[in-house]
This record gives structure tokens, sequence and C-alpha cells, in this order.
């Protein structure tokens, strides 16, 4: 059977555009059609690009992404494309500028085909708790596809696009991979741009790409990543050629297994973890158990940083400039800027706010002395596969406690990459390696060898 | 925790319903995060920023890439009266 356009990655599209198999109008169209025939059922989008076909007509192949159809989660702006971040609050904004993401996306050529539904403001694990309710899994509609940038990892499995850009303030893009049976790669923070991302937490907040393998993450990621001057928590590190180095040859990497990480993962997806650590082994490199700070310490930490943080962050939303005022916010957001406001408050400071600080500076360190001793660390980034649709329903920590194995690495600013390692009833498993800060090329280089080996990430759900 | 009170900080109006239920929910959330007591921190220096960068300035220059015009500016507001914001009265 002829393989359809929009199940394409990036590098066979650039290929097929290039020797001009097909044209960049056939390649966006063939994801707009699949988006007609089956977005009803999964609802990844809130907003499509009207243009995305005159654009195409203009585009230039030569360019490193030129004419490739890439979704776009709804918290990153986009000039002139309505963006409200999944919130009543911003239904009706229309963006008067770029995002430097996706400023940068649009200079590679990039065709930006639609904004993808997430947890309104990315507050959330699963994407239900969208304004404009939940993305579907689309391996099982009965399933919630993870979050918060559950749309655009929806739409990645989905073959709705090519490739997809998240953000993750905690797990917000390698666990919706996880639960989608995609690739999400989060950066070191500071290697990507903030500027123009709706805000959740600002210590933590790292946009990234999700996509159909690992060398499609190291590509998106190449052309994402750098110094902005409209971001001064960038990093002015040179960006490596993260594409090459994913392929580099083999090298031996020790690599750790926290004990206290694999007693939180559900039984039934232990012996995928299992399988996943012994093909490494048998790649050469060795696995060794290591003892990190228990992740749910992280928890607390994670929950009172982010809340202070989101709560001076959504103190700006008062409907006078744009969008609506702030009687429109639901319940999750009034909820998160109310234990905030509690945390940072006179008298409370001191035992939230400021203990959470310096539990996250024991995390450091503990991660530090950690990567004294192995190069990368295992960290899948959920306990288990999807949960169903309504698990969410009055659960006022459920991101904060699905997101245990992933909240330790985004406090610290570390790098990671979640990549599909198997089923449990028919739903994907993740499997997750992180690294210190600015490792990227050494996660993309192990994960790149697993999925060179394996074949989860080339399995396609049946819409 | 006193949600009425917080509710006024945050400037977030609530509902009689909303504020039984979450201050429920706070409870919870405030017991899950005070686990974080059982770690001793005497001595450690609090995080608040992970990229190990102090004082790091850019040139007191404008950047005119980055300014919206008046029209642009206003293009999102609700209410608007001759090139301005309108904003609620604050004083009787």
């Amino acid at each position: 059977m002829k393989q359809s356009l929009n199940s394409l990655t990036i590098t066979q599209a650039q290929t097929g555009l290039r020797s001009k198999q097909f044209s960049p109008v056939e390649l966006v169209q063939s994801c707009l059609d699949r988006i007609q025939a089956f977005d009803t059922k999964i609802h990844a989008f809130l907003t499509l690009n009207a243009d995305a076909i005159k654009q195409s007509q203009k585009a230039d192949v030569s360019q490193s992404l030129g004419g490739i159809p890439i979704v776009v989660k709804d918290n990153f702006l986009t000039h002139g494309l309505r963006t409200t971040a999944s919130s009543k609050v911003l239904d009706n904004y229309i963006p008067q500028y770029d995002a430097t993401v996706v400023k940068k996306l649009k200079k590679a050529g990039a065709i930006i085909i639609g904004k993808t539904n997430m947890d309104a403001w990315a507050h959330g694990s699963s994407t239900e708790t969208s304004d404009y309710g939940p993305t579907l899994n689309p391996w099982n509609t009965d399933f919630l596809p993870g979050g918060s940038s559950g749309g655009s990892a929806a739409a990645v499995a989905a073959d709705f696009c090519i490739a997809g850009i998240g953000s993750e303030t905690a797990g917000s893009i390698r666990q919706p991979a996880a639960w989608c049976g995609v690739t999400g790669f989060k950066p070191t923070y500071g290697r990507v741009s903030r500027y123009g991302v709706i805000a959740m937490a600002s210590s933590t907040d790292s946009p990234g790409p999700i996509t159909k393998n690992v060398t499609d993450s190291a590509f998106l990621s190449q052309v994402i990543a750098g110094n902005d001057p409209f971001d001064a928590t960038t990093s002015p590190i040179p960006v490596p050629n993260y594409y090459q180095n994913s392929k580099l040859k083999f090298k031996k990497f020790k690599i750790g297994l926290p004990r206290e990480y694999m007693q939180v993962m559900q039984p039934a997806a232990l012996p995928l973890i299992t399988t996943a650590v012994n093909q490494l082994e048998s790649l050469g490199h060795v696995v060794e158990e290591i003892s990190l700070i228990h992740p749910k310490y992280s928890i607390g930490v994670y929950t009172l940083v982010q809340r202070s943080e989101v709560s001076s962050n959504l103190a700006r939303y008062d409907g006078i400039r744009y969008g609506y005022g702030r009687s429109a916010f639901s319940a999750e957001a009034k909820r998160r800027i109310m234990l905030g406001t509690y945390a940072l408050s006179s008298g409370y400071y001191d035992k939230y706010y400021q203990k959470a600080q310096k539990v996250r500076s024991l995390i450091i360190q503990d991660f530090s002395a950690a990567f004294s001793q192995v190069d990368l660390i295992i960290d899948p980034p959920s306990p288990g596969p999807a949960l169903p649709v309504g698990a969410t329903v009055d659960q006022a920590m459920f991101g904060e406690m699905q997101d245990i194995l992933v909240e330790p690495s985004s406090i610290a600013g570390l790098t990671g990459i979640s990549v599909p390692c198997g089923f449990i009833g028919g739903l994907p498993l993740g499997f997750g390696l992180i690294g210190p800060q600015f490792a990227e090329s050494r996660v993309f280089q192990v994960a790149h060898q697993y999925q060179q080996v394996t074949q989860w990430h080339e399995q396609k759900p049946t819409l | 925790m006193d949600v009425s009170r917080v509710a006024v900080l945050a400037n977030i109006p609530i509902s009689g319903q909303e504020e039984s239920k979450f201050s429920q929910q706070f409870a919870e959330t405030l017991t899950t995060v005070e686990l974080i007591n059982e770690l001793n921190t005497k001595n450690v220096i609090p995080t608040s920023q992970v990229t190990g960068f102090t004082n790091h300035m850019r040139p007191d220059r404008i950047d005119k890439s980055r300014i919206l015009t008046q029209v642009e500016a206003l293009s999102n507001a609700s209410h608007t009266y001759q090139g301005y914001f309108v904003v609620p009265a604050i004083f009787e």
C-alpha cells in the first residue's frame, strides 16, 4: 500500500518534496483531508489556518522546513491566527505578533496548519481541562491523550500533520507523547525561547517538539533552539547540529536506573521498562541502579513553585487590553491562581514558597551528584498508560500526581525525551531518558539508537 | 485557609458553592505539598531560577522590531476611546 503523505516523517517529507515526488500543496492538502475526516472524533484542533494552502503554494522546499505542515499548541502566539491557550478568557484573542518559536518555524519555511487543544492555560496533564472540551486519544477514544500538549501529541499520532510543537512546564510534552505513542522532547530550560508563549510557570516553561521519531525531534529542536534577545533566560551557548549528532556513531554511555522512580511505576508497566533497559544494554550501554531523592517530594515543590508563578503570570488578564475579564477563568485556573496567591501571601511565603525553593535546590544538587556518576538517567514520563476520559473530574491535584516522574527533571531544568516502548491493553507506554542541562545531543543519540532496534514508534492507531 | 480572603487578594470572583468546594480541595493540596517538610533544608539556599545567569542585562536601546503600533495595540481591546484603552472607573 502506498504510504499517504500525511503519515510521513519530516525527513521523509523533505526527501519527497525535494525530489518532486509530490508538492507542498499536496502534502498540506493530505493533512487537511485527514483532519477533515477524523478530527471530529479526536478534537485535536481549536483553530485551523485558513491560509495554509495559499502559503504552501509559495513554499521553498530548499529551506530546512520548506513546505512541511506543522501544528502548534495554542499557547504560542501566532500573528493574525486566533490563540486562546484553551481558555475562554482569550476566546477572541488575535495575536499582533509571533512567538519566537513560531517566527523561527515560519522563517524555516514550515506551514503552520493549525493550533492544537491543550489544558486551559496548560494547567493539567489530560487536555480535559480545556474550556473547549477534551481531545481524545487516537489509540482509543475512551481514553485521554495526556497533556497539557495533548492536542499536538494526538495530532502527530493521528497523522494530522508531519510534526508538532508543544510546551512543557513539568511533563506537558513527554507525558502526552507517551500516552499517544509518539516521541516528545523537552529541551533544557533556556534552550528554546519562551517569548510569545502564554506563560504558565516561567522558571520551568520549555517549548519543544512532538514528532514521529527521534531524528525529527532533533531536527525540529535545531530549528527552534537558540539565544533570543527577547527572552533573557535563553542561553548564549551555540546550538549544536542535533540532527547530525543524533546519528553519531555508537558511543558507550553509563545510564542510571533510579530505584525510587521504578517504585512509582505501575506493576503492568515494569516489564516493558525492563525490556527497554535490556535493549539499551544490548546496544552496549552500561545500566546501573542509582538512588535519587524520592520523586514524591517533587510533587510539593512543583505544585508550590508552579502555582505561585501561575498566580503572578495570570494576574495580567484583566480583560482591558485583550480577552475577557477574570470571571471567565474556569475552576482549574481559579484554584491554581488562588493557591499560588496563598503560598506567596504574607505569613505563608516562608512556609510554602521559600521551603519549596529550598527543596528545589536539594533536587538540583541530587541530580548534579548523579550526573557525576552517570551520563544519562532512565525516567519514564508516566507511571502507566493513558487514563480514561473523566479521570480528572474533581481531582485538584491530577496533573501533579500524574507527572510525579517528570517533575524532578523539570524543576531542575534538565533535558529529557519520551519514546514509545510498547503497549498495555492497546494503549502505548512511554520510555524516557534525561540528561544534564545542554546534553540534548546525548539524549537524542541514545534515544535514536533505541528506535533503530525497536518498531514501537512506527505503530499507527486505526481511526 | 480563608478562601474568600484569598479570592479577594487574587482578584478572582468565586461563588459560595466554589468557596466550599475549593476550601476542601485546598486543604487536600496543602496536606500533599507539606510532605516536603520531611526534608531538612537548614542552610540550603533557595533556587528561583536554573540558568545560573546573574545580572543578565540587555543594551538600553529602543528595539523597534518589537513595538506595536497604536492600532495594533488596541486591536484586541473591547473598549477604546480616541486611541486609548478604556479602563473601569477607580474613583466614585
